[in-house]
């Protein structure tokens, strides 16, 4: 599996990465990252694009999660 | 509808409703809110700047600031951080704030004026989008700043401005004066729109309570237009619906809706240099990352980035005053119009300059 770090990137960024990454097809990715709002903005963009979110760790700041896409 | 379009459609209707209030108890008009406008007040306050009718240490401003700490710190989300570009992010503030004072408002105060019947808002608001574009423009061209990282031992840094607040407040309720000979710092105008403020505790209240809100909800002027653009996410527009509807209702009531150009509350017709002030700002403000509200409230959450755009603002409120690059409602000075098409031209070149090197 794929890994995007968008650790410490002011908005959009983290955002339009992970966009990046999914329009070229990838079917799962983990992404690490930091601060509340690019987790939420994240993971609301991820289940626009019909995948599923899961946080896996989320300690000092700092998240990751893994994007699947739904079945 | 889902809990957070709802959240952002109450916050907005909240920040809305707070503003026609806040004018009615003594505020200039439509400035219930306005980020660039109480900056500049609180860079007069201080003697930065020194245009005695521009001059009050507006408690809404702190409160802004203590309202987005106590919930960043109430959900863990406090966390001292920095290190993208800082110096770039302190001129990109300045700019900011000079495109807000050559309009006349920050995007909050625009929609505030629209909110009021001023119809120059809505050619600032032309302008503002336009701003947005170009901004996406450069994003999608890979502009970035870099990436700032959390700060793993010491978290002093992302505490200086939640510290700054406290002690105006201090400064504000002893009634700290310096020189009182001089009439100051702390300056308080006597006449003019520095004079014009709603009772202290009830602008800190309101401040307060609407940091609070623009915390939880991510509120930021620019960041709708500019995910409306780029990703056809249009949750955040909610809120400016929200804020519009809410200023223009109570305005309606409380008398304060007048439609038209000419003669609006602190604003000036010049259709140009509205349009290209806010241009400036919405530039600016992508580039950054969000809107001078958003700066504030990303400061209070311990990014010292935003809290360096922050001083950056002050920083360009005081040099728009010294300078007579500030518009007024007699309207706007050759300085603040050439202020503006540099500031235009220099911003752009910092968004076409920096691009990511891989990704």
């Amino acid at each position: 599996m794929d890994t995007l770090d968008v650790r410490g990137l002011s908005c959009p960024l983290p955002v339009m990465r992970t966009k990046k990454v999914l329009d070229s097809g990838v079917r799962e990715l983990q992404i690490i990252g930091t601060g509340g709002t690019a987790k939420q903005n994240v993971t609301r963009f991820a289940r626009s694009q019909g995948f599923e979110v899961e946080i896996k760790n989320e300690a000092d700041g700092e998240w990751t999660m893994v994007l699947t896409k739904a079945k | 509808m889902d809990r957070e379009k709802a959240f952002l459609i109450a916050t907005g209707l909240i920040i809305g409703i707070l503003a026609a209030v806040l004018v009615v108890m003594g505020n200039p008009g439509n400035m219930g809110f306005c980020i660039a406008c109480f900056l500049r007040d609180v860079t007069g306050a201080l003697g930065f700047q020194r245009a005695g009718v521009v001059q009050y240490l507006r408690p809404e401003i702190i409160g802004l600031v203590i309202g987005a700490f106590i919930a960043a710190f109430a959900t863990g989300e406090f966390r001292s951080r920095g290190g993208s570009s800082t110096l770039v992010r302190f001129f990109l503030g300045m700019f900011m704030m000079i495109g807000a004072l050559v309009f006349l408002g920050c995007p909050l105060r625009d929609i505030l004026r629209i909110g009021g019947g001023d119809l120059n808002a809505v050619v600032g608001l032309a302008g503002f989008i336009g701003g947005v574009l170009l901004g996406v423009f450069f994003l999608r061209r890979g502009f970035d700043l870099g990436a700032a990282r959390n700060d793993k031992g010491s978290q002093v840094g992302g505490y200086i401005l939640i510290t700054i607040a406290v002690v105006l407040l201090i400064m504000l309720l002893s009634g700290f004066n310096v020189n009182p000979e001089a009439g100051g710092p702390l300056f308080f105008s006597k006449e003019g729109p520095g004079s014009m403020h709603a009772p202290l505790w009830i602008s800190l209240g309101a401040g307060i309570l609407v940091g609070f809100l623009a915390q939880r909800a991510r509120l930021c002027l620019s960041g709708g237009f500019r995910d409306f653009f780029l990703i056809r996410e249009y949750g955040m527009l909610l809120a400016y619906l929200g804020i519009f509807v809410g200023v223009l209702v109570l305005n309606i009531y409380f008398g304060n809706f007048r439609l038209g150009f000419a003669d609006q509350p602190i604003a000036h017709t010049n259709h140009i240099f509205n349009f290209l002030g806010l241009f400036l700002v919405g530039l600016c403000a992508v580039l950054l990352g969000g809107c001078p509200l958003r700066q504030i409230v990303l400061g209070s959450e311990g990014d010292t980035d935003a809290a360096t755009a922050v001083l950056g603002m002050v920083a360009g409120a005081a040099i728009s005053h010294n300078f007579l690059l500030a518009s007024s409602a007699a309207g706007t000075t050759p300085w603040g119009e050439a202020a503006v098409i540099i500031g235009i031209i220099v911003v752009s070149f910092i968004g076409w300059a920096y691009r990511e090197v891989d990704a």
